[in-house]
């Protein structure tokens, strides 16, 4: 029996890892199908992995799902019901800045390496005239440096997704404040199939779409990030697709 | 007010000088038919423009037509966007209660099967200080425009 390889996007939070274990040993069981779980320490590694034909599901982010429809024919099948991709731009409680404007045109910003944040953070930014540039972009591995660093003065402000801002204790925090926040509401993470687990698409779409309400259901999205998949319709696919052109120029 | 169209159609507005905030974060979405028919308005649009979402939906885009704006940016967007490319600008648009809103517009062709089904129009927070620069321009060009009529 051949091994599909499956990757989630590397910006999952740890807490969330023994969910995608759960989920995997189930779909591996619900489709008879052996699907490895390959886990990414960066986008880089993951695009490399991409760009080899290595992987053959995935739950994408939308920056990374527009260019598999368009680059690579993969077909998204479900996303997380109720969960947006948004971001929020983040300076310490008693910085100076207290709106976009304010900003300087050349602000020190530390962010993950994740296309998303990146694109929605500058977008974010705009009205201030800073543009993309990689002079005043530091990179760090996770959401959780990011905001250390941001503590640690080594930078002015931080881009991060708004589900890992949530996450972090309040006792950080409260150490931050939020100069702007994205509300978008139509772009998610997909869960999309290669083209050659043709054969399994329709298979693997219908028992994700109906594990909420089998008996598994509870045990299997306990740990998952989301309580509930739902179908993407190729349009709606499409449509996010547009919207990802879009906010890119 | 008498706003006169592209098209060639006219109607009575009362315009008010007074401009709305565009607001934070959000990006104001819809979809048009190739001939500008909308099909589709997101929550934002609805708020911004101060129409009720039936009365957006299956009206012409153009109801959001300033006329502070010239002619000749909507003549290029349609020209870029019916060439299947992507067109983006500066747009002062017109609001039901006569009030203005600016946005950095970006529209793009839905491309299906190599065939444009329709555009999506994804409208985004300008920066104030192009805002700026572009008002003498388009007051220029409207000028050129009135002149040559």
């Amino acid at each position: 029996m051949s091994c599909y390889t499956f990757s989630i996007s590397p910006d999952y939070l740890p807490s969330d890892l023994t969910g995608w274990f759960i989920f995997n040993t189930w779909l591996q069981k619900i489709t008879d199908t052996r699907f490895h779980l390959e886990l990414h320490d960066s986008f880089e590694q993951q695009r490399y992995d991409l760009d080899d034909d290595k992987i053959d599901l995935i739950y994408a982010n939308p920056f990374d799902a527009a260019k598999l429809v368009r680059e690579k024919g993969f077909k998204p099948l479900v996303k997380p019901q109720n969960r947006q991709d948004e971001v929020v731009v983040l300076v310490r409680a008693e910085s100076l800045y207290q709106c976009v404007e304010d900003l300087s045109t050349k602000p020190i910003i530390i962010s993950a390496d994740d296309p998303d944040v990146l694109m929605m953070g500058f977008m974010l930014l705009e009205p201030a005239d800073v543009v993309k540039d990689d002079e005043i972009t530091m990179i760090r591995k996770s959401h959780v440096q990011v905001a250390k660093d941001l503590l640690n003065k080594e930078g002015d402000i931080a881009f991060m997704l708004k589900s890992s801002f949530d996450e972090l204790s309040d006792l950080i925090k409260w150490q931050m404040r939020v100069l702007v926040e994205s509300r978008i509401d139509l772009i998610t993470h997909v869960l999309m199939a290669s083209p050659r687990l043709e054969p399994l698409h329709d298979s693997i779409r219908n028992s994700v779409l109906a594990l909420a309400s089998s008996p598994k259901g509870p045990s299997v999205m306990e740990f998952m990030p989301m309580k509930q998949w739902q179908n993407v319709e190729e349009e709606e696919a499409e449509f996010m697709i547009d919207l990802m052109d879009a906010i890119m120029s | 007010m008498k706003i006169r169209y592209f098209s060639g159609h006219t109607r009575e507005f009362n315009v008010v000088d007074e401009e709305i905030p565009y607001p934070e974060g959000r990006l104001i979405v819809s979809r048009t038919t190739t001939r500008g028919i909308i099909t589709h308005a997101n929550s934002a649009f609805v708020e911004m423009s101060g129409y009720e979402a039936h009365e957006l939906i299956g009206a012409d885009h153009s109801l959001l037509r300033h006329p502070d704006m010239p002619k000749e940016a909507f003549r290029d967007l349609w020209s870029t966007v019916l060439a299947g490319r992507k067109w983006q600008g500066f747009v002062k648009n017109l609001r039901k209660d006569g009030r203005f809103y600016w946005v950095l517009a970006t529209v793009i062709p839905n491309i299906r099967k190599g065939q444009i089904q329709g555009f999506t129009s994804v409208r985004r927070k300008p920066s104030r200080r192009k805002i700026n620069e572009i008002i003498p321009v388009y007051e220029q060009m409207r000028f050129d425009e009135e002149r040559s009529i």
